[in-house]
């Protein structure tokens, strides 16, 4: 697909497939690209040419919402976490868009409500100890410590029962204990069934937890491969070091 | 420790629950102790309870829209004007003085939920193509539509009784009532009981009620699949659609909600006045139904009903009688010089203050922002800002972002 | 910073039907007015045009105090058109200290009071917006987006409420300084001196204003803090003073509109800026919020539209006319006549 901005060209003629159960990364210099593809994959842009098809349904220029409801979920580079809310009330909320009480359940607090109410927090507990935060349930998200306000963000993702979760620079800031951690979770959620498509700056994280990258430079893409191949490019190696004099 | 007593000790130190505690029982004490501090002719205190409550109602519902959801609404008082017309419309002789020809008599409470859904659809139908807008944006489109709807109504000609507006109002009935010796008589149900003047306190155990009722199912909202996605839109938009919520239809519900809340009020007072007319719904109701919100808490139903009581109480009873105390303070404090108005402008300190009106609502509003952002009754969210504001954050440091 | 997709309700096929359902109402509106028009004569037309132009004008000059503020930090000053009024009072209050006693001058004589007076008042109602700017807004500024709506709506009600106390809720005469006669343009029509008095002092100010934005390194600097307020600063330049300067300088032309609104209708109300605040916002959604020739023109066009709907239709109908224009811009097209997208979030 293809996303401008007036005359800019964020997003040039980039095609490529994310098979299901693998690893897939998105890698490339600042500004080349790389969460724009994420924001017009998930619905915060509209592509300007081109589409996304996601098993086999037309998603292009679907809002947020619905491409959640499909299947596809994210985290963000910046985390957007609902930080006056507690840990299990983010990750209660990803349960939104597959729960089923309609406006009568929530006003008159049916025995359905009530019963979806504990079906969800027993699952966004059971979330919350996959990635770690089991002691911090009621804990404001805004008072986690910064790995744990990320893994938070994965955890209410994956209460959204995605079938493909995007991950946009998961480990920044992370030490490396926490990168070995994060790889791990990685792992456990593509064991759940969940293809995992990330955007990460860190290249040892990239090479080992990936199975098949693409490199965007400036809105193209310049490289598609297994990771051997892809650190091997030559164009991959010049758009990170520029070119030689 | 039985479940009584476990409640209790969870409860004894949270100040909702006590705000909840103190209003019920001032709220069922209120007309006994007003009759006997006055010697048995406390009725218009209850009476001016009564339409308190109305206002209490209209709080509640605009706490949803402004507290729990973030949206400005600063034309609220327009649904409560499409509420009273409803009710003038579906429950009096009216629709015989118009072309139609035939007029409407609907049951009281059938008149109500009329009213209320009508509102509740006017909210939609103005909701649906504004709700996407940024904050101000919608806050000045609500500011119109509430200058746009009284005057719609007052230019309406024959079929909104044009200025005068609508009188006659059919009287609310219920199927029975139990009357007392709080107003005079003996024990009894009165059957066909009807709602007049001569009962306000009737009125408002009336209100009472209905307050009681709209305030435990906004509190089964909040608690809530749909309360927790309006936190979360407030909070964070974008997560929040990542995260699967259609923030347009969880908007569109809280508009609505509200907009029902204040058309039921409205079709209430209608009944209870027997009247309507475009006069009393301008933007005056609206700014001080969003500072009983602000003042008491935004996002907390106790704290909107506080900040009611006390916005209620300094506008309908201390600005009113205050002139005339102030009058009396000042001479019997031998400044009986700054009752007299003069001619170059000073028009008596009794007329400063029933002037003032407007200078409370802004030093409220302007006051509250500043210094207490959170109201007098903070809500969970807003407890946690303050505390957040006074402490050193606790996360470690973020990587700056490229 | 992720932009929202524009996720709307209204899907384009009812769009495009909404689109043509007010295109419809427009032509309909044009070809009844133009038929009355036609009726009524040309005297009546020109007569109205002028009062339109004039009332535009006013008009103008608030609306530019409302964008300008909005262009640099996204805010509806709630509270300016209540130093528009206030620019009234004040002036009203100041006008004996210089000898202008209604009926006693005229003629040259009038021309150094006045301008004294359009001096001061206009630095009264600069200061006192810089003061709001300072005391309710600026504290706010990292704050959620509702917070400094709500004190600017309190800061409204704060002033209306101060007038209120010291003048009371009457109307109060204002002195007509204005000249009387009539300027014939040609057969019978003629043009009130009035208007073209009203017309004339507001494109001048307006005149200068553009001058001082387009030229002045303070007009530049407003212009680049409102475009991107971080590389603004990286500049070097002074955000909050400039903010301030905005601040000031739209509160001065509006204090300027408060005495020509009190010399052209001799009469003013505490409340008055209310209604007409949200006339000259209007105005200057209408042109294209954030862009100073759209605040013009738009306040131009309000002015005439408010003017025939008044002459033609009926008064009652006006307001709601007007307001019902600010709903559909703001809904259809944010961006007015003239103005740029201004990004959602």
């Amino acid at each position: 697909m293809t996303k401008r901005f007036g005359g800019l060209v964020a997003v040039d003629n980039v095609t490529f497939d994310v098979e299901e159960g693998e690893v897939f990364a998105l890698i490339g210099p600042n500004g080349a690209g790389k969460t724009t593809m994420f924001n017009c994959i998930t619905g915060f842009y509209k592509p300007t040419l081109g589409t996304v098809t996601f098993r086999n349904r037309n998603l292009t220029g679907s809002p947020p919402h619905r491409t959640a409801k499909a299947g596809i979920a994210r985290t963000f580079q910046n985390i957007r976490l609902f930080d006056y809310m507690s840990a299990i009330d983010n990750v209660r909320l990803g349960h939104h868009c597959r729960m089923h009480s309609k406006l009568w359940d929530s006003l008159f607090k049916t025995p359905f409500e009530r019963g979806e109410e504990r079906r969800i927090t027993e699952h966004s507990m059971e979330l919350l100890d996959l990635v770690g935060l089991g002691r911090q349930a009621e804990n404001y998200a805004r008072n986690l410590a910064y790995g744990q306000q990320r893994r938070l963000e994965i955890a209410r993702a994956l209460a959204t029962d995605p079938k493909l979760l995007l991950l946009d620079e998961p480990a920044a800031g992370f030490t490396p204990q926490e990168k070995v951690e994060l790889m791990e979770l990685v792992r456990t959620i593509l064991a759940r069934g969940i293809t995992v498509f990330l955007i990460e700056h860190d290249m040892r994280v990239v090479m080992e937890a990936s199975q098949r990258i693409v490199v965007l430079d400036h809105g193209e893409k310049i490289a598609e491969g297994p990771p051997i191949e892809v650190r091997n490019n030559p164009r991959v190696i010049e758009a990170y070091l520029g070119k030689s004099a | 420790m039985t479940r009584a007593q476990e409640f209790v000790r969870s409860n004894v130190r949270n100040p909702n629950a006590i705000t909840y505690f103190l209003l019920a029982i001032s709220a069922l004490f209120f007309p006994a102790v007003v009759q006997f501090a006055t010697g048995g002719s406390g009725d218009y205190l209850v009476g001016l309870a009564a339409d308190g409550g109305v206002y209490m109602l209209m709080a509640i519902g605009l706490n949803v829209v402004v507290g729990f959801a973030g949206l400005l609404d600063l034309g609220y008082a327009a649904f409560f004007a499409i509420g009273s017309y409803t009710y003038a419309l579906v429950a009096s002789n009216h629709l015989g003085v118009t072309p139609i020809g035939h007029s409407l008599h609907v049951p009281f409470w059938l008149a109500l939920f009329i009213g209320m859904f009508v509102a509740a659809g006017a909210g939609a139908l103005l909701g649906a193509p504004t709700l996407r807008l940024r904050g101000d944006y919608l806050a000045i489109v609500t500011l119109g539509f509430g200058e746009i709807v009284p005057r719609v109504f007052r230019n309406g000609g024959v079929w909104t009784g044009g200025v005068p507006g609508i009188s006659a109002l059919d009287v609310p009935k219920l199927p029975g009532w139990f009357v007392g010796p709080w107003v005079g008589l003996d024990f009894g149900w009165v059957p066909d009981f009807r709602f007049t003047s001569a009962n306000l306190t009737a009125y408002y155990v009336l209100m009472v009620v209905l307050i009681t009722f709209v305030v435990i199912l906004v509190n089964n909202l909040h608690g809530s699949r749909l309360g927790r996605a309006w936190m979360a839109v407030r909070e964070d938009e974008t997560a929040a659609a990542a995260s699967g919520v259609n923030t347009v239809t969880i908007k569109l519900l809280a508009f609505s909600i509200g907009a029902a809340t204040s058309g039921f009020a409205g079709a209430f007072y209608g009944a209870k006045l027997s009247y309507v007319s475009g006069e009393n719904f301008g933007f005056i109701v609206s700014v001080t139904v969003l500072a009983m919100v602000v003042l008491g808490g935004m996002g907390n139903i106790p704290g909107a009903m506080l900040g009611a009581i006390v916005l209620y109480f300094i506008l309908f009873w201390l600005l009113p009688n205050a002139p005339q105390q102030i009058e009396g303070l000042a001479s019997s404090l031998g400044l009986g010089w700054l009752n007299q108005s003069t001619p170059d402008g000073w028009p008596g300190i009794a007329e400063v203050v029933s002037r003032s009106k407007y200078v409370i609502f802004g030093l409220i509003l302007v006051g509250i922002m500043l210094l207490r952002p959170q109201g007098l009754l903070p809500s969970q969210i807003r407890k946690q800002e303050l505390k957040h504001g006074e402490h050193e954050a606790i996360a470690a440091p973020r990587q700056l972002q490229a | 910073m992720v932009q929202r997709l524009r996720a709307s309700v209204i899907t384009t096929p009812t769009a495009s039907l909404i689109n043509m359902v007010g295109i419809a109402v427009v032509v309909v509106a044009v070809v009844a007015a133009a038929q009355r028009i036609h009726q009524q004569g040309a005297t009546y037309f020109f007569q109205t045009m002028g009062f339109g132009l004039a009332e535009g004008a006013i008009f103008a000059l608030v609306a530019l105090g409302y964008t300008m503020v909005y262009g640099i930090i996204e805010l509806i000053n709630f509270a300016h058109g209540d130093v528009f009024t206030l620019g009234a009072f004040f002036s009203l209050a100041l006008m004996p200290t210089l000898g202008l006693t209604e009926g006693k001058i005229s003629g040259a004589a009038l021309i150094l009071p006045l301008l004294g007076l359009f001096i001061v008042t206009m630095l009264f109602c600069a200061l006192v917006n810089v003061v709001i700017e300072r005391v309710a807004y600026r504290p706010l500024r990292r704050a959620p987006r509702l917070a400094p709506l709500i004190t600017a709506i309190g800061m409204s009600a704060l002033l209306e409420g101060v007038m209120n106390v010291w003048r009371g809720p009457f109307n109060l005469h204002y002195p007509d300084f204005l000249p009387e006669y009539q300027i014939p343009l040609g057969g019978d029509v003629t043009i009130s001196a009035k208007a073209v008095t009203v017309i004339v002092v507001a494109v001048v100010l307006m005149v200068a204003l553009t001058l001082f934005v387009n030229r002045s390194k303070l007009g530049k600097a407003m212009r680049a803090t409102a475009q991107d307020r971080d590389a603004a600063q990286l500049m070097g330049i002074d955000i909050n003073r400039t903010i301030s300067a905005t601040f000031f300088i739209g509160a001065a032309l509006a204090g300027a509109g408060g005495i020509i609104y009190g010399l052209y209708y001799n009469s003013v109300q505490a409340f008055d800026g209310f209604q007409y605040g949200l006339y000259a916002f209007t105005a200057a959604v209408f042109g294209g919020i954030g862009n100073i020739p759209g605040a013009a023109l738009g306040g131009m066009l309000i002015g005439i539209i408010f003017a025939i709907s008044d002459g033609y239709f009926s008064v009652a109908w006006t307001q709601v006319l007007i307001f019902a224009i600010l709903i559909f811009v703001l809904v259809f097209r944010p961006t007015g006549l003239l103005g740029m997208r201004v990004p959602e979030k």
